[in-house]
């Protein structure tokens, strides 16, 4: 096991002891493990709520990278390209159109969503100068700023903008044992793109390269494009997207350890889901017994982060 | 042998190339040649598959290329090409052995590894293994590309300007090593040069274009004389023979 990946590993085994641990019930560490009642909390509420933070973070950060990979930039994510944008507009309209759907439908519909949103997105991006990488995170938050100012008017008419809410900003409070169960398909999926991982790579060296070795380019390009969509679609639907998650861990743990997916991918995965596990267990700490949620905080730190990558050094030839 | 038969490109109605027929001989190094916007890297694009073919037909080794499966190509001919844009932060080893990836699918073997060494130390590489490519300069970055082409170990081998961003010492070391390469059987090399002095020397063949067109080929020797390259270039050029070599004199 590689140190970076022992390392994630031992923090996100103290993070879990914690997010277990705390909570506004006041019951002991012991409780949770001998009492009837703490056992009960522990079945129904802590262990889902760890799991949940836990499964949406290492899915976003693996959607995360595969998109980078695929545009060929770092400064991109879901939420930044309007594919959570759209994945919400596609819940949105099965919301007011078919309120009946089961769960598994509206997921359904808004992974169809994402996925249009993000080939939108693609192909708006290939007629970009490729000498100007900044130029693709900024027309990503031009498209979905548009497709969310859509959202939110469609939203606005229909008396539902309290739903886009909860979709936007990642929170865990609601989360029991029986509603959340969602999150370990986008788990799944996150997983089985491990099995892709040689080909993520290769297709990050561009479209040239791959098919110079004999990669089929577009079939991994629509794995890629599935994979990211169904992930963000799940994590919005239960429990809303975290913001800046795909972008801040990838771009950390790339600077450390490099681009081969192989290696990196199950690094990422622990550090997103360590990331959004802590964020979760600050915003039950900050204003006990109240929370705040999990995507605030993520979202606040995330976007200093961001503007860190941005504009501060350049990582150094060692 | 690569048997190009009557092929025609046109990028946005422009014609790039017309009608070109000709044949690429096995083993060797054949330099393409020409001035900018013949249609050279066009030529390689079609020849690797990396462009789609509009009208005509190439077949590498008997091979129809718009019919032949990537990945099977992949093992018969490997290109490299100009890059432009972000690097990849890969290290050099990894992307050297990214070169076996059409053989083993993720799955390396003894041979694998092998194959890498062989290729990392060809280019002087085995220092730089564990660097990775957005800390090197222009010219590392262009050798490790080039030893990812190399250890893919086909048949073929097809490089795009391959001396661009190298200094004297490492254009010429790859020059020699892709001419050892061919001299010993193992790869036939396309390679387009705008140098013609290195066509001149390493060459076995050339090939040069212009709009899009043949407009001569043979061993270097015979083809590469002041008339041809006076009238490919458009400019009035010497050839004189130094070390009984032609040796281009465009400075006059």
């Amino acid at each position: 096991m590689s140190r970076p990946l022992l390392l994630t590993c031992l923090a996100l085994a103290g993070l879990v002891a914690a997010s277990l641990c705390v909570g506004a019930a006041s019951v002991s560490p012991l409780q949770l493990f001998s009492d009837p009642e703490g056992v009960k909390l522990l079945l129904l509420s802590r262990l889902p709520r760890t799991a949940a933070a836990m499964l949406s973070g290492a899915s976003m950060a693996v959607a995360g990278v595969i998109m980078q990979l695929l545009v060929r930039n770092r400064f991109v994510e879901p939420g930044t390209t309007g594919t959570v944008e759209a994945a919400m507009m596609g819940l949105l309209a099965v919301t007011m159109l078919a309120p009946g759907t089961p769960i598994l439908g509206k997921m359904g519909i808004s992974a169809a969503a994402a996925l249009i949103g993000m080939a939108g997105f693609l192909a708006l991006i290939r007629r970009l100068p490729p000498e100007e990488p900044l130029m693709v995170p900024l027309v990503g938050i031009i498209y979905s700023g548009i497709i969310g100012a859509g959202t939110t008017f469609a939203a606005y008419q229909a008396d539902l903008l309290q739903y886009l809410g909860t979709w936007m900003n990642g929170e865990f409070s609601g989360v029991l044992a029986g509603r959340y169960e969602l999150l370990w398909l986008a788990g799944l999926v996150a997983g089985l793109a491990y099995l892709y991982a040689d080909r993520f790579t290769i297709a990050g060296l561009g479209e040239t390269a791959s098919i110079g070795l004999g990669l089929n380019y577009a079939q991994t390009l629509w794995i890629g494009m599935v994979t990211v969509s169904v992930v963000t679609a799940m994590v919005v639907v239960t429990v809303g997207a975290v913001p800046f998650v795909g972008l801040v861990v990838p771009n950390i743990v790339a600077r450390i350890m490099g681009d081969n997916l192989r290696a990196s991918l199950p690094v990422m995965a622990g550090m997103g889901a360590g990331l959004v596990l802590a964020s979760d267990v600050l915003g039950r700490i900050i204003r006990f017994p109240y929370e705040i949620p999990a995507g605030t905080i993520f979202g606040a730190v995330g976007a200093a982060v961001f503007l860190w990558l941005l504009l501060g050094p350049k990582p150094r030839v060692r | 042998m690569i048997a190009v038969r009557n092929l025609s490109h046109r990028i946005g109605g422009a014609p790039i190339l017309t009608d070109l027929t000709l044949d690429l001989p096995k083993g060797g190094i054949t330099a393409i040649i020409g001035p900018n916007g013949a249609g050279k890297s066009t030529l390689m694009g079609l020849m690797a598959r990396l462009l789609p073919i509009q009208e005509g037909q190439v077949e590498v080794d008997g091979h129809c290329v718009a019919r032949t499966k990537t990945e099977a190509l992949a093992k018969r001919l490997a290109i490299v090409t100009q890059r432009v844009g972000v690097a990849s932060r890969l290290r050099v080893g990894d992307l050297v052995g990214f070169g076996r990836w059409p053989h083993h699918h993720g799955r390396p073997r003894p041979e694998d590894h092998a194959a890498v060494e062989r290729a990392l130390e060809a280019f002087d590489l085995l220092e730089l293994r564990g660097r990775f490519l957005d800390e090197l300069s222009g010219g590392q970055n262009q050798r490790a590309f080039i030893a990812m082409g190399l250890a893919q170990e086909t048949d073929w081998l097809l490089l795009d300007e391959p001396l661009n961003n190298l200094d004297m010492y490492h254009a010429r070391a790859l020059m020699a090593r892709i001419h050892g390469l061919s001299r010993a059987g193992v790869r036939s090399v396309v390679m387009v040069v705008h140098d013609i002095n290195y066509a001149a020397a390493w060459a076995d063949h050339v090939v040069a274009l212009k709009d899009g067109k043949l407009d001569f080929q043979g061993a270097p020797r015979e083809v590469l004389t002041s008339a041809r390259l006076s009238e490919l270039f458009g400019m009035k050029i010497g050839v004189e023979e130094i070390a009984g070599r032609p040796t281009v004199l465009h400075h006059a």
